[in-house]
């Protein structure tokens, strides 16, 4: 089938531009980066700049694809990522607006492809385990039940794509920073330091310059792990504990 | 910076200010509803020349309302900010596409509508408060004191026939219910009240509250202009 593709491209000959690519040859059977792989072999061998865009796994796992496609992160398709979105979605003759993340603290490197490192920096500032937890632990040698774990896990769902912010209309990176600070709560071994996380990530997350969440949920609508808005909450309820009944310094 | 305004500048500090003074102001608007149900009663003002004069005067009740003024305040400035804030990082390019829900509608134009309310807010309180606190309306005697009262009815009255004034009110209210259509939900989000088993309620005494009390509100100048 046939498709017209509007692909935001920046840097080099392009200030930062709408650039259409019509009547593109596409097979329904390719996904949506294969299609832009497509577009690419042409453009080269037209002797013309590539489109940039990034992608590592292909397969849904490690939150590299971006793209915002006709205005929603990852695409039309509930809890999927853009490398999982097949082009057999799409009808004869349709335009497909191609566009970045779009977020002052994401900013473009070059065409489709952000600067994401805000997310790194907001992991470095305690997103992780840093007690003792001694050796790899027997199966069932730490005693937490099956509900408990499955909330982490669902938590830990979580590919930091940053699709999240690039729905939000005010750029919050509260669903992120909420999923991971969930998902280490509401196991024993992150459970020990999740006052003192709780408060470096969100002074981090600010410092990074993301917006504060207003309760859109179109973070949740457009995740595509389905991560809930629920862990924002958990997020904030962590931080006011810290706040107010704990002793740790505030970041 | 003490860790108390460390708190209040972060970003759920700032949204904690926000749920706090909003439900805050949901609180009172009950009260000032059941006040201006008052009105309703065909007896002349009466009724609500006496419950205006209980709430100017009560010591209690002052004190609150004083609060109320700042909270009010506090609420608007503090929102203008999270709106600024909140544009500027988001960036100044906008997506080509727009893709909203319906659901976030609401949500997405917060600040328009307190912009809204806050302008029928300066309206409303120099039309009838302001009018009140300088004591330039005419008494009127009351059965519950032996004093006569201050008689509010009157301009109250008098706008209510002003079918612009009525139209202007309603829509008013209207915004005022698509507020908190979000607000009610979204201010216990906020405090991270949120739970399977009672977010449902919460969202559907949300939806009750958005719908009753704006139109709770709007029934009384158009109630009044039909009665003439
Ligand atoms: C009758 C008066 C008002 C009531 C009862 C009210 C109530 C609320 C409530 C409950 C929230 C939700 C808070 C949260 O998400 O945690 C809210 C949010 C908000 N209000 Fe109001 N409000 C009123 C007037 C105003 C005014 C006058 C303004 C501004 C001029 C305003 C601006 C905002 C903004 C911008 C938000 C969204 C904040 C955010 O989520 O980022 N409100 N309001
Ligand atoms: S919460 Fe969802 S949208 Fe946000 S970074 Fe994680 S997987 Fe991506
Ligand atoms: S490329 Fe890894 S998730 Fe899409």
């Amino acid at each position: 089938m046939k498709l017209n593709l509007k692909i935001w491209r920046q840097g080099g000959k392009y200030k930062g531009e709408f650039v259409t690519y019509p009547n593109l040859d596409v097979n329904p059977d390719m996904s949506f980066l294969e299609m832009l792989d497509v577009l690419n072999e042409q453009l080269v061998s037209q002797r013309e700049e590539p489109v940039a865009f990034e992608h590592d796994c292909r397969e849904g796992i490690c939150g590299t694809c971006s793209l915002v496609i006709d205005g929603q992160a990852h695409g039309p398709m509930k809890g999927t990522t853009t490398c999982q979105v097949h082009m057999r979605h799409y009808h004869e003759g349709e335009t497909i607006v191609i566009e970045p993340f779009r977020a002052q603290s994401f900013p473009v490197i070059k065409d489709l492809v952000v600067d994401r490192s805000a997310f790194d920096r907001i992991i470095q500032s305690g997103g992780y385990v840093s007690v003792n937890t001694g050796q790899a632990q027997d199966a069932n040698s730490i005693p937490i039940e099956k509900e408990q774990a499955s909330k982490s896990f669902d938590a830990a769902a979580c590919i930091g794509c940053g699709a999240c912010v690039a729905a939000c209309p005010n750029s919050s990176a509260m669903l992120f920073t909420s999923a991971k600070v969930s998902h280490l709560a509401l196991l024993p071994q992150g459970h020990v330091e999740r006052q003192k996380r709780v408060l470096a990530m969100v002074a981090q997350m600010d410092k990074e310059g993301f917006g504060k969440c207003s309760n859109v949920t179109a973070c949740e609508a457009e995740c595509p792990k389905e991560i809930s808005v629920e862990n924002i909450a958990r997020m904030n309820r962590e931080y006011l504990g810290a706040v107010f009944v704990s002793d740790k310094k505030m970041g | 910076m003490s860790w108390f305004s460390k708190f209040l500048s972060s970003s759920i500090g700032q949204k904690v200010i926000m749920s706090l003074t909003g439900i805050f102001l949901m609180l009172f608007l009950i009260v000032h509803l059941l006040g201006n149900l008052q009105l309703l009663k065909d007896d002349g003002g009466e009724a609500f020349n006496t419950y205006a004069f209980f709430m100017t005067h009560n010591p209690l009740i002052k004190t609150i309302s004083y609060s109320l003024y700042a909270f009010i305040l506090w609420h608007a400035i503090q929102g203008i900010r999270l709106w600024q804030a909140n544009k500027a990082a988001r960036g100044n390019v906008r997506y080509a596409v727009a893709h909203t829900r319906p659901n976030e509608r609401n949500a997405r134009n917060m600040a328009w509508f307190g912009i809204i309310i806050f302008i029928f807010l300066i309206l409303h309180l120099w039309q009838f408060w302001l009018q009140m606190k300088m004591g330039v309306l005419p008494p009127v005697e009351v059965e519950a004191y032996d004093h006569p009262v201050q008689n509010l009815y009157l301009p109250v009255a008098a706008a209510f026939q002003n079918l612009g004034y009525v139209i202007f009110y309603v829509v008013c209210m209207v915004v005022v219910g698509l507020h908190l259509w979000h607000g009610f939900w979204s201010s216990f989000q906020t405090l991270g009240i949120n739970h399977p088993r009672y977010t449902p309620l919460i969202k559907g005494i949300g939806v009750v509250y958005a719908v009753a009390v704006p139109l709770g509100f709007a029934i009384i100048p158009v109630w009044m202009y039909l009665m003439g």
